[in-house]
């Protein structure tokens, strides 16, 4: 099979300091040799596998440069596709990613599908099932973090941890069919109290494993943070000043959002969902009187809550309920418009309902932005999701958590079977599906693994 | 007499025998050939049918199938056992001891008796083959046999080795001679050979053993058989005995083990690691310091006593030694030393999953020579190649069984995907779907393919579907049939350790409370009277409902992949995707399907979704 070539921006746009551009495929170095000048001189289609060039970026048709740049050059089948693969880095913004990549396309590529370099790389046998998919989150993650955690998986914390819980497990399994395929031999019978702590045991590991899935979702899909306060405090304000663009409708009528925003920011490395919202009050145009319940109800599925109050105006009983209704929230509080002459000061806000809050007093019309941005990324910090995650096998794949939660339920039923009184040929059903949904996880398999363990175990036979 | 046939057997042997039978029954003049008609269905090891592990489901399918060695142990044993009672019914196994040698009668009589069957001794030392198409086979003698299929069932007969202590000599077992030739010729048709070892212990004389230092154990006091035909009789059953060795055993042993052959290297090839000779559990074992010795009868007639634990083949004066260190057995007489036996068998992986050759067409293998061990193993794979002979000459489909249908359709696909690396025996832990291969529905599961296989008789049958109609009847019964929460019915309940009624309810919701069994029925409703064989699969199919539903389930789930069918002609060197090795093992097993894929070494699951992913275009990739 001949594939074509195919080229994509291999980092997201906008946010690493470098851009990278990468081709696979039969033309790829054909297509490098025509857009790419080495400051040696050396021409890149000869260049061995796994070497680097300094040079030049150009446009064949235009004969101008386009940026300065890194190629690096892989051959197949030794390259993370298995087909040949060129890659330029570059320094240049958007812009110039974007014209390198239109380059490689006018001379012959062919513009990669979401994903197409991983599946080629495991139609080429270059990846595992389990590793195309850690990759697949590799390429798909916003930031280092979860770079980090995706990484990790890659070489097998997660495998790791399930192996330990599935050491405990076998030892369980392999004693049940000896006994069970050696009924003459001398097999130590299992006691029902026995089995019963090993199989809670497990189930208790796995309950925190599948805990972690959580987690492993917001670091692939971003932090959940709400933006809330009364009408007109600069909420939009704060959204558009994050975004660097006028993504939100900002008037001084109050009551100008009525339905949610949401916009996905890359925060020095935190990949945050910002949502705006409609301000809070009591109201009685049903469409404003929904937005409000609707960011009301945000406000229990956000991570980090971003309240905004407005300082050149008396503070009302809303700012005080919101402060109070959020409390338990990881929160900033800005307190904004500081270009204008400030009515109240903090100490007119209830002590115990502002708690730990981080408090910014800032102006979303003309002032610096460091010190929000500050606060943000010191809350979530602190706040334990990066600490936490560093070591820990975090399941991250929906499939992952499945398999988990289908092994749990597959214990809790051999649990039930034992509690019966039932005999072992019905509780080892649930005991040997636990094991081979783990297996899932770890493509091993199951029974030949039980069969080997019983010889090596059991002096077996007559 | 005709020297043309449908179908040649090669050795009768338990899988011999079966596949003969077979054979004949479906209709193809069949002809059976060993080198000595006094060892038709011989027990050179235990004398024992059933066992530990899935054994009996083994018999009870053959039974079902309409094989023969169910009904011969039924009127052979000297005693009978129900194994693994507490512990489901998935795992109960039957373990009957045999009378070997009225075993072998039977089995004799019924082959000599059978339509269709000649019975004749010989030594096969070629298979005629002509454009990769078997043609017959040709003996020492020089004669010649034309069949277009024949069934190897040769056992351990192929370059077979005897070894005991460091003397190697030639033969097939103890007393018989090997045969070189058929190795060789196999070998010159491109069949590739493997090596594997076997071992058997010392048998000893019944009147030299001290019975007031063993434990006796007897038969069960309950009727008991293998086969559904069989009627129950009241034989008197002989017992088995008991003893364990002791720290003197394990010293001479030791003393000793320069001596063992797999410690000196006297034998080669894997033996079995469920059937490890005693020098073996000692050296890999060393903090087990007593090993159980069971002492079977090998007949009514007969004073030799099979030592089941003491497989070994030291030199005999070291067995003597080892014998007579263990209690009971202080001054017994050994009639037949132990010894080893080495053998080539043919990677099964050769074969199709209808037990052909992949190699040479028309021709069949069954029992040890692809690797198993054990009579039942054998037996089961010769009534299945049999069957496929047959059906190769009667130009019908082959009969293959599922994983989920049956341990037979287990030992068969585990065979020819997975290959063996020891000595191949069936255990439970094999099979995904243990709660429905049990030994008590194999009727259920098989005998309508017997049925219609032409195996199984039409007297047979119609006795298995009165069974089938009342068992189904009694459940509906059950189920339609409401027992009310009365004063009376709940004191009962209460009175039978049961718990409280507080609504009506079925029988059948009775019945599935762990502690009631149908018998207490009888409290709450007219039951009626049933054979002892319906109440069980009532019962059974009552109580464990949720379990066998998930597995049904399951079973379901598994058959997706075994749907998806592989061409034959799929080039797998075409397809870049997959692994060098994965390539290279589909290429030697060329599986028939997904599932069957998925099951062979070296392919991992990432192999399965290239293939699975190719297989949507599949076109691209057949050869031409
Ligand atoms: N002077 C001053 N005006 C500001 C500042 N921030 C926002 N504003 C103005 O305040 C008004 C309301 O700003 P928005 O951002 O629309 O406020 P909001 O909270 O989204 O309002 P609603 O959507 O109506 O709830 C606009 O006229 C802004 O220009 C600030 O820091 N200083
Ligand atoms: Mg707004």
């Amino acid at each position: 099979m001949t594939e074509q070539t195919i080229a994509a921006i291999a980092t997201a746009v906008g946010e690493a300091g470098i851009g990278i551009v990468r081709l696979s495929g039969k033309e790829a170095f054909d297509i490098a040799e025509k857009m790419f000048v080495t400051k040696r001189g050396d021409s890149p289609k000869s260049l061995p596998g796994y070497s680097a060039r300094y040079g030049r970026v150009v446009d064949p048709y235009q004969g101008r440069t386009i940026d300065e740049a890194i190629l690096l050059v892989m051959r197949g089948p030794y390259s993370y596709t298995g087909e040949d693969v060129v890659e330029f880095q570059c320094h240049g913004g958007v812009v110039v990613v974007q014209k390198i990549l239109e380059t490689a396309l006018r001379l012959g590529a062919r513009m990669a599908e979401p994903g197409e370099f991983t599946k080629r790389a495991f139609l080429n046998g270059r990846l595992d099932l389990s590793q195309a998919e850690a990759v697949i989150d590799v390429v798909r993650s916003r930031t280092e973090e979860s770079l980090a955690v995706a990484v990790d998986q890659l070489e097998g914390s997660l495998s790791k941890r399930i192996s330990a819980i599935r050491e405990q497990l076998y030892d369980l399994v392999v004693r049940v069919e000896a006994i069970i395929d050696y009924p003459e031999d001398d097999i130590p019978e299992l006691e029902v109290d026995e089995m019963a702590e090993v199989i809670r045991t497990v189930i208790g590991e796995l309950e925190r494993l599948i805990a972690t899935a959580d987690q492993g979702k917001v670091l692939r899909e971003g932090l959940k943070a709400v933006i809330t306060g009364k009408p007109n405090v600069g909420k939009s304000s704060l959204l558009n000043r994050l975004l660097d663009e006028q993504r939100a409708l900002v008037t001084d009528i109050p009551g100008t959002t009525r339905d949610t925003i949401e916009e996905v920011l890359n925060l020095r490395g935190i990949p945050l969902r910002l949502i705006d919202t409609a301000g809070i009050r009591e109201s009685d145009d049903v469409v404003e009187r929904l937005g409000v319940e609707r960011a009301v109800q945000l406000w229990g599925e956000a991570d980090l809550i971003i309240h905004v109050m407005d300082g050149s105006v008396p503070l009302s009983s809303e700012d005080r309920e919101i402060l109070a209704r959020t409390r338990d929230k990881l929160r900033v509080v800005v307190i904004n418009k500081s270009d204008l002459p400030r009515v109240w000061s903090l100490d007119d806000l209830d002590a115990r309902d502002l708690g730990e809050a981080p408090v910014v007093e800032m102006s979303l019309l003309e002032g610096e932005l460091t010190p929000l941005v500050d606060a943000v990324v010191g809350l979530v910090s602190k706040g334990g999701i990066r600490e936490s995650t560093a070591s820990q096998a975090i399941v991250t794949r929906a499939r992952h958590k499945t398999a988990l939660e289908e092994a749990k339920a597959d214990l809790e039923n051999a649990l039930e079977t034992l509690s019966m009184g039932l005999p072992l040929d019905l509780i080892s059903v649930g005991l040997q599906g636990a094991l081979e949904h783990l297996g899932e996880i770890t493509g091993e398999t199951v029974r030949e693994n039980i069969i080997d363990r019983i010889f090596a175990q059991f002096c077996i036979g007559k | 007499m005709s020297k043309n046939y449908d179908v040649i057997v090669v050795g009768a042997g338990h899988a011999g025998c079966e596949a003969a039978y077979a054979a004949a029954k479906l209709g193809c003049r069949t002809l059976l050939l060993t080198i000595n008609l006094s060892t038709i269905a011989l027990m050179p090891c235990n004398p024992a049918i059933g066992g530990p592990a899935a054994k009996s489901h083994l018999v009870r399918e053959i039974d079902a199938l309409g094989g023969l060695m169910g009904r011969i142990i039924d009127n052979s044993f000297l005693n009978i056992r129900l194994l693994n009672e507490s512990r489901g019914p998935a795992v109960r196994a039957l373990r009957a001891q045999a009378d070997k040698v009225l075993y072998q009668s039977l089995m004799t009589q019924a082959l000599e008796s059978a339509p269709n069957l000649d019975v004749r001794q010989g030594i096969v030392t070629e298979i005629l083959v002509e454009d990769g198409a078997v043609q017959g086979v040709k003996t020492k003698h020089g004669v010649e046999f034309t069949a277009p299929a024949v069934i190897l069932a040769t056992g351990t007969f192929l370059r077979g080795v005897l070894v005991v202590g460091q003397l190697r000599y030639p033969g097939g077992r103890a007393g018989e001679p090997g045969v070189n030739e058929l190795s060789e010729n196999l070998e010159s048709l491109g069949i590739e050979l493997s090596r594997f070892q076997s071992a058997t212990p010392p048998r000893l004389h019944a009147d030299s053993v001290d019975y007031e230092k063993l434990t006796e154990q007897p038969g069960s006091p309950v009727p008991l058989r293998f086969s559904f035909d069989s009627d129950h009789d009241d034989r008197p059953q002989i017992p088995c005995w008991y003893t364990r060795t002791t720290p003197k055993t394990i010293e001479v042993i030791r003393d000793n083990l320069h001596h063992s052959p797999i410690q000196s290297g006297s034998v080669v090839g894997e033996g079995p690691r469920f059937c490890p000779s005693i020098d073996r559990k000692v050296m890999r074992f060393p903090d087990k310091l007593d090993h159980q010795v069971f002492l079977e009868p090998e007949g009514r007639y007969t004073k030799e006593l099979y030592c089941l634990g003491l497989t070994t083949a030291m030199p005999e004066y070291v067995q003597e030694e080892i014998v007579r260190s263990i209690p009971g057995l202080e001054h017994a007489k050994i009639m037949r030393p132990g010894y080893a036996v080495e053998y080539d068998y043919i990677p099964p992986s050769q074969m199709t999953l209808s037990l052909e050759s992949r190699v040479v067409s028309g021709l069949f293998t069954a029992g040890q020579i692809n690797g198993t061990s054990g009579y039942e193993e054998a037996a089961a794979q010769g009534i299945i190649a049999g069957i496929n002979a047959a059906h190769k000459v009667l130009g019908k489909e082959p009969v293959i069984l599922r994983r989920s249908e049956a341990y037979i359709g287990v030992l068969v696909d585990d065979l020819v995907t997975k290959g063996t690396t020891e000595p191949y025996r069936m255990m439970t832990s094999r099979a995904e779907y243990r709660l429905l291969l049990r030994v008590d529905n194999a009727d259920l599961r098989l005998r309508p393919l017997g049925y219609k296989l032409g195996l199984v008789g039409e007297e047979q049958f119609a006795r298995f579907n009165d069974k089938r109609r009342l068992i189904n009847e009694t459940i509906n019964w059950l189920n339609v049939t409401r027992v009310n929460p009365t004063a009376e019915v709940r004191a009962k309940l209460q009175e039978l350790g049961s718990g409280d009624l507080k609504k009506s309810v079925s029988l059948a919701d009775l019945l599935q409370r762990p502690e009631l069994s149908f018998a207490d029925l009888k409290f709450f409703a007219d039951c009626p009277e049933l054979p002892g064989e319906v109440i069980e699969q009532v019962e059974i199919s009552v109580k464990y409902a949720g379990y066998v539903e998930r597995q049904l389930r399951q079973v379901a789930e598994f058959q997706r992949l075994e749907d998806v069918k592989i061409p034959d002609n799929i080039d797998y060197m075409k397809i870049h995707g997959l692994r060098t090795e994965a390539r290279e093992r589909l290429t030697a097993v060329r599986p028939v399907n997904l599932g069957q894929a998925a099951r062979i070494s070296g392919v991992s699951p990432a192999d399965i979704s290239v293939l699975a992913v190719v297989l949507k275009d599949v076109d691209k990739y057949v050869s031409a």
